[in-house]
């Protein structure tokens, strides 16, 4: 089945069966791959995209329901948030073995999008579900501050 | 430690043009040969520097996040005279010869948190070679004695000439390398030890750009994914491949030569794991495991109440036995440890990509590249020199990636075999394969009697441990089995830093349950906890502070006594030991692995009952000189997270020899909100740095124990969650 897709501001046609994660359109027909599969049942968060600037669990959203959506991967982050936790990220060295950040990073950008000053609680509850087996929880924590403190000034 | 930055192990003149092809020609094409058009001479075999002046590293060890990528090129930068942002780095290519670990022996890997440990000097003499030679050459083209030149900066400086280093590069190649460079004295010392200095590795992934094994892409690669037992031992016998036909990309299903499952081929990812979930297997289960948990603990809870089968101290048992029977108090306490898997956040995956010449490339993220570079030339019948290992990054291993049985990479291997060798192919592993397929951290039981005198001293320790030996059966057993005790049993009850009067210490092997493997600090993630949550067990009985009773037995003049009560000191004082703030308990424990020594004290709210918050960490570590503090510091902040969430809830069981858990969701990894601030302190060592990969793991989990007993239940079978411990 063709359908149209909308990819960091480019519309590209894929030919995919309904019900084909939007993971693995990105990955494997689009060869975009700092998209991360992890788990593939929405419960590491490796997968995060944006949806129409929100970050949802890519492997877990069907290609047939984001035909008319803008999709933003962490190839396409140009935000002013997404530029402050990029920079947060950089100065802090997060990353260790760094396949989780992909989506560490998109969900954090969403969590500033939606708050732009978040409590450390706020933002333990809104990264519960980006999981990271390097346990960089603590320089996430910081970077996600710092990049609120970014965006500020 | 052996040192190759020998005159023979360097590369000189008329040889040195063979000599590097023979080391970029065994990298494929595209990834060591990158040049940006310059032209570019191998100094040796760490160091590369083009006509520009750009130096490139060649790291040895791969990077699944514990920082070698910055920390050997640090030591290159360091020696040469370059900064951190004018030296890039590249992994090795498959070469044990020029790129083995010198802790290892004849073998290029990574692992037991030796990075550092072996590269220190290698890469520090290759550094300062490379100097020498340069500033020879400009000696010689400046006509100026070689004592009046240095080289900082990239820049080759004195006697009023200055020029950058990448003007002698060519001529620096056709002289003879010093055997003996001088070394930098660690006063001289900028990037080593520098605090400031940022990961190389941050860049490409912060912006997604980074590649992972995962991450490959090749024209007309098929993807595979295979169907295997849920029970260990179990052989394929038929398939039936017919509800697969309807998945659109799905190319055949072939039986594994081994019996071992069915491997699916097909055009992407997404068809390989549909196609392969409707795959129909017929399975012979009379060799198969059929034990469940229950079964295996019963095993192991009769071992350690039996006469154990090796003997790891040399005092009497009776000796020992009769000091306790006569003791004032006796402490007993009687400890389990269940499966673990685990779980690097990148799922397994290799690709193995034909090459014009019919050799091949493995795209892996390797950890211990002499193993599948083997594994190919045999099972593809390729010589060793038509196989070529790219190692990339590795989405964390916590020690998965390396097997007796190279397990993954064999499974390629096979698979590419039953093919025309025309396309790529990709295998990949779900989640749910790397969660029930195989390796885990072996169950353990331990059963300790500790004998106290009328003044709070120990009389007597008897210490059993039972568990299924790691290397035992694999090519691990020659360096890892003595007089038929694995090491990686008991590492950590003996040796043990502690003086412990009246020790008895013994091991039973229990029956193979599944496979199992070396996981973040192997052993010492069950001794660490039964030494230190017995240490406080028996403080508490003598009515002891933990931290003074410790160091009762941390006294001697040695430097392994001398070391762990340094670190346990700094924790406690750093971490207000004694001071809890209102509503908190404090937990302490230390522990020495891979050569190195932390302590932590976990600082938590709320009580087992109403739920345990951990509040915070705060660790001491002394790992010799520290080479990179920040990376020492995020590895201490893994390794505590990484002992701390499994301790807290997980474990792999089995049911009728399946595993019961598939998934993130029943293997739940810590996350965000469940641990708060962690605090390191690193101690200025002068002496040979040692790991830090693992060694923060040990100490996590019992100085949570240690704090949940202040008011709670003291916990000797984990995970936690199982002896009623609730978490916030």
């Amino acid at each position: 089945m063709a359908i149209s897709i909308k990819l960091n501001g480019e519309t590209h046609k894929v030919d995919a069966e309904p019900g084909t994660p939007l993971l693995w359109v990105i990955r494997d027909h689009l060869k975009l791959t700092g998209t991360k599969f992890g788990c593939g049942v929405a419960s590491c968060g490796a997968c995060t995209v944006h949806l129409d600037g929100e970050p949802v669990r890519s492997c877990q959203t069907y290609i047939e329901d984001v035909e008319d959506a803008e999709v933003t991967t962490i190839e396409g982050l140009k935000s002013t948030p997404a530029q402050a936790v990029q920079q947060a990220w950089t100065e802090l060295d997060v990353v260790q073995c760094g396949y989780c950040q992909s989506g560490q990073i998109m969900s954090a950008v969403g969590l500033l999008i939606e708050n732009p000053k978040p409590t450390v609680d706020e933002i333990d509850e809104y990264m519960d579900g980006n999981a990271c087996r390097c346990a960089t929880y603590q320089r996430i924590r910081t970077a996600i501050v710092r990049a609120s403190d970014i965006m500020e000034a | 430690m052996s040192v190759s930055t020998s005159r023979r192990g360097f590369l000189k003149g008329a040889a040195a043009s063979a000599a590097a092809v023979l080391v970029i020609g065994a990298a494929p094409s595209g990834v060591m040969a990158a040049t940006n058009g310059f032209d570019t001479t191998m100094l040796n075999p760490f160091v590369r520097i083009a006509s520009d002046g750009t130096v490139t590293a060649i790291v040895k060890h791969f990077e699944k996040g514990q920082g070698p990528a910055t920390g050997l090129t640090t030591l290159i930068a360091e020696e040469l005279g370059v900064s951190m942002e004018a030296i890039e780095y590249e992994f090795a290519p498959s070469n044990p010869k020029l790129y083995n670990n010198t802790a290892f022996g004849p073998f290029q890997g990574t692992g037991g948190s030796t990075a550092m440990f072996n590269s220190f000097l290698q890469y520090r003499q290759a550094g300062a070679a490379a100097r020498e030679v340069l500033l020879q050459a400009a000696s010689q083209a400046w006509e100026l004695p070689v004592e009046q030149l240095k080289l900082e900066d990239g820049v080759i400086i004195g006697g009023g000439e200055t020029a950058p280093l990448g003007e002698f590069v060519q001529a620096a190649s056709q002289l003879e390398a010093p055997e003996n460079p001088r070394l930098k004295d660690p006063s001289e010392f900028k990037l080593i030890g520098n605090a400031s200095i940022h990961r190389k590795d941050t860049p490409p992934k912060v912006n997604g750009t980074a590649k992972y094994a995962m991450d490959i892409q090749l024209d007309d690669q098929m993807v595979v994914a295979v169907k295997r037992a849920m029970r260990r031992g179990a052989l394929a016998v038929s398939f039936d491949d017919s509800a697969a036909l309807s998945v659109k990309g799905f190319i055949r299903a072939a039986m594994l030569p081994n019996k071992a499952g069915v491997v699916v081929y097909a055009d992407d990812t997404w068809a390989a794991l549909q196609a392969r979930d409707a795959i129909e297997v017929t399975w012979d289960y009379s060799a198969a495991e059929s034990r469940s948990s229950e079964d295996v603990y019963k095993e192991l809870m009769a071992a350690v109440n039996s006469e154990p089968e090796y003997n790891l101290t040399k005092n009497d048992q009776g000796t020992v036995a009769a000091a306790i029977e006569n003791a004032d108090k006796v402490v007993e306490e009687t400890f389990y440890f269940p499966l673990l898997a685990h779980a690097p956040m990148e799922p397994l995956t290799c690709t193995i990509e034909p090459t014009q010449d019919g050799g091949v490339v493995l795209h892996d993220g390797s950890q211990m590249p002499t193993s599948p570079h083997m594994v190919l030339s045999k099972v593809l019948q390729l010589p060793m020199e038509k196989v070529q290992i790219n190692t990339m990054f590795a989405g964390g291993s916590f020690g998965r990636r390396a097997t007796p049985t190279v397990d993954y990479q064999t499974e390629a291997a096979l698979a590419f075999a039953m093919t025309d060798r025309s396309r790529p192919v990709k295998l990949v592993w779900s989640r749910e394969d790397d969660i029930t397929g195989g390796y885990y951290r072996p169950a353990f039981a331990h059963k300790v009697r500790v004998g106290l005198d009328s003044t709070g001293n120990i009389v007597g320790w008897d210490h059993r441990v039972a568990g299924q030996s790691i290397a035992k059966g694999t090519p691990f057993e020659a360096f890892a089995v003595h007089d038929g005790i694995d090491d990686m049993s008991v590492e950590g009850v003996t040796p043990t830093p502690y003086s412990i009067p009246g020790m008895f210490a013994g091991l039973t092997d229990t029956k193979a349950a599944t496979s199992v493997l070396w996981w973040r600090s192997v052993g010492h993630t069950h001794t660490a906890y039964v030494m230190e949550t017995m240490m406080d067990a028996t403080a508490a009985a003598a009515g002891r502070d933990p931290v003074e009773f410790r160091l009762a037995h941390l006294s001697g003049d040695v430097p392994e006594q001398k070391r762990m009560a340094n670190v346990l000191k700094l924790a406690a004082e750093k971490g207000n030991w004694g001071k809890a703030a209102e509503g908190r308990s404090q937990g302490i424990a230390v522990h020495s692995s891979f050569r190195s020594y932390v302590a932590e004290v976990v600082e938590i709210s709320g009580d087992a009952e109403a739920g345990v918050k951990i509040e915070k960490v705060t660790c001491a570590v002394d790992c010799g000189i520290p080479v990179n503090p920040d990376v020492i510091k995020a590895q201490m902040e893994g390794g505590i997270g990484y002992g701390l969430g499994h301790a807290m809830r997980d474990e792999i069981t089995l049911e009728e020899g399946e595993v019961v858990q598939s998934n993130f969701p029943d293997y739940e990894p810590l996350r965000i909100g469940d641990i708060g601030e962690i605090e390191t302190h690193i101690v200025l060592s002068t002496e040979a740095p040692t790991g830090v990969g693992e060694p923060g793991t040990p100490p996590s989990a019992p100085a949570l124990a240690n704090a949940i007993a202040v008011k709670g239940p003291r916990v000797t079978e984990l995970p936690m969650v199982n002896a009623g411990v609730n978490f916030a």
